[in-house]
């Protein structure tokens, strides 16, 4: 595993993909390693947070090195379905760079099915893999400063919902009712790794 | 009966915060906590207070409040009118004035008790991206937790740091240093970079001589910490401070280390900064 210095306290280890990194983090959550403040699943590393009075990144990368990756029990498959009004002010932009009409961009962002990677960037915040080949487009060069809730957008082989107004850089090709970070729900994120993810056309 | 602060009128953002939410990363939930994590240590220890509690940071614009009940209070960070550095004795039905902040960004006022609000995933720190929390604003009864079970108050003035106005904050390369050119580290340690307006509690957006990539690929998103200098497209980095995103697609260059955080959430807009790489030696396990 190659890994990167992240800051005095961190430490990135770099994975071949997804499946790879569930199973690292599985079994760092596993090994309770009392030192560890913070797993954080990427798309293809985990970066690892210390607790400086407990143990120091050096500490810990020999326990990394020793560590025995197994397998893991795999993830939930809860099924939801997003409804999306596709007014976003990227579709005509990312149809563009597509070469496809707006409306081919709405159907094959609906055909597929999304499978959720991992949760970051802003809490809920879920990053779905699954987008057609043909929809992957580059991220905005500056990012917007502001994206409104429910905001459905693509960046590169990814596909997500913004829970909350954050700044992003992702294309927007549409919006949701549905709420996906709500602290008066029990589990306020709607999205767990594992899920499957449908987009339907409304309104 | 239990002790409320009234807030009468803000001028800037105030929030509460303590030293932040963690463990949560990983659902996409920022740190949070007090810009100048110092500051606000220092105004618990003189009330008596557990370092950590929460209090109120204000940002700028300065705030006026009430006591309902006698309550010891302190008022450390950015200098802003107020008797600073020192336990205050608010009486009942007075009320506390806090300007402007003269230099800096972030006022810190601690309650002895400190701010009793519900926690929220193990934190009482505001966190707007999130929904937990909201600016506090003129009307707000904030309760005051018990000031029975606290400790003496130690001193009866401490010295503050001062606001350094062109800080040279200390960072370690990486992790995605060797996504960019050679120039771009040389530039990010020799030029200086100006804070912008767009910047808040989650990050500095700077603006200087652009930093330049020798590699354009997409980068997978990944984990990113306080203090991380991330770079978009345009090449004008971006500083993130405690509420900021968990993850994210654009590489970060450096990581400014725990020690110089302060110094970046005290730089005000309009104001300069500048970078130095941290000695290696100034090691991880103190």
């Amino acid at each position: 595993m190659n890994t990167r210095p992240v800051g005095e306290h961190g430490l990135l280890i770099e994975l071949p993909g997804i499946d790879e990194v569930h199973q690292l983090r599985a079994n760092l959550l596993a090994s309770h390693h009392p030192g560890v403040a913070e797993i954080v699943a990427g798309l293809r590393s985990v970066l690892v947070v210390v607790d400086p009075a407990r143990t120091s990144v050096a500490e810990f990368g020999s326990f990394l090195e020793d560590l025995d990756v197994g397998d893991v029990a795999p993830p939930s498959s809860r099924i939801i379905d997003v409804p999306v009004i596709y007014d976003g002010p990227d579709l005509d932009e990312v149809a563009k760079l597509t070469d496809v009409s707006a409306d081919q961009v709405v159907a094959r962002h609906q055909a597929s099915t999304y499978t959720v990677a991992f949760l970051g960037f802003s809490a809920g915040f879920a990053y779905l893999l699954g987008l057609d080949q043909s929809l992957h487009v580059p991220r905005r060069t500056t990012p917007r400063p502001s994206v409104a809730a429910g905001s459905v957008a693509i960046a590169g082989e990814l596909a997500a919902v913004y829970p909350r107004a954050t700044p992003g850089g992702w294309r927007l090709l549409g919006h949701t009712e549905l709420p996906v970070w709500d602290l008066s729900r029990d589990r306020p994120a709607l999205f767990a790794p594992g899920d499957t993810v449908r987009f339907r056309g409304v309104g | 009966m239990n002790a409320v602060l009234e807030v009468l009128a803000v001028g800037g953002l105030a929030t509460v915060q303590d030293l932040g939410r963690h463990g949560y990363a990983h659902l996409g939930v920022p740190p949070s906590g007090a810009l100048d994590r110092p500051s606000l240590r220092l105004a618990n220890r003189l009330v008596g207070n557990d370092e950590g509690a929460a209090a109120i940071e204000i940002l700028l614009g300065g705030a006026r409040l009430r006591a309902h009940t006698s309550m010891w209070v302190a008022v450390t960070g950015a200098p802003c009118g107020a008797a600073m550095g020192t336990p205050v004795q608010l009486r009942d039905g007075k009320t506390l004035n806090i300007g402007p902040a003269t230099e800096g960004v972030a006022t810190y006022l601690a309650v002895r008790g400190g701010v009793d609000i519900a926690p929220v995933l193990g934190s009482r720190s505001t966190d707007l991206l999130s929904g937990i929390g909201a600016l506090l604003a003129a009307g707000d009864h904030l309760p005051i937790g018990p000031q029975t079970s606290y400790r003496a108050m130690p001193v009866d003035v401490a010295p503050l740091e001062p606001i350094d106005s062109e800080p040279i904050l200390a960072m370690r390369l990486g992790p995605r240093d060797d996504r960019f050119t050679a120039k771009a580290l040389a530039t990010l340690t020799s030029s200086t970079y100006s804070v912008t307006p767009v910047s808040n509690r989650v990050g500095l957006r700077l603006e200087g001589s652009p930093l330049e990539r020798r590699d354009d690929t997409e980068l997978a998103p990944e984990a990113m910490v306080t203090g991380s200098i991330q770079v978009p497209p345009d090449g004008q980095p971006i500083l993130f401070l405690p509420d900021h995103p968990t993850t994210g697609g654009y590489p970060v260059i450096a990581v400014v280390v725990d020690a110089d955080l302060r110094k970046a959430g005290q730089a005000r807009p309009g104001s300069t900064i500048r970078f130095r790489l941290a000695a290696r030696a100034t090691a991880t396990h103190q």
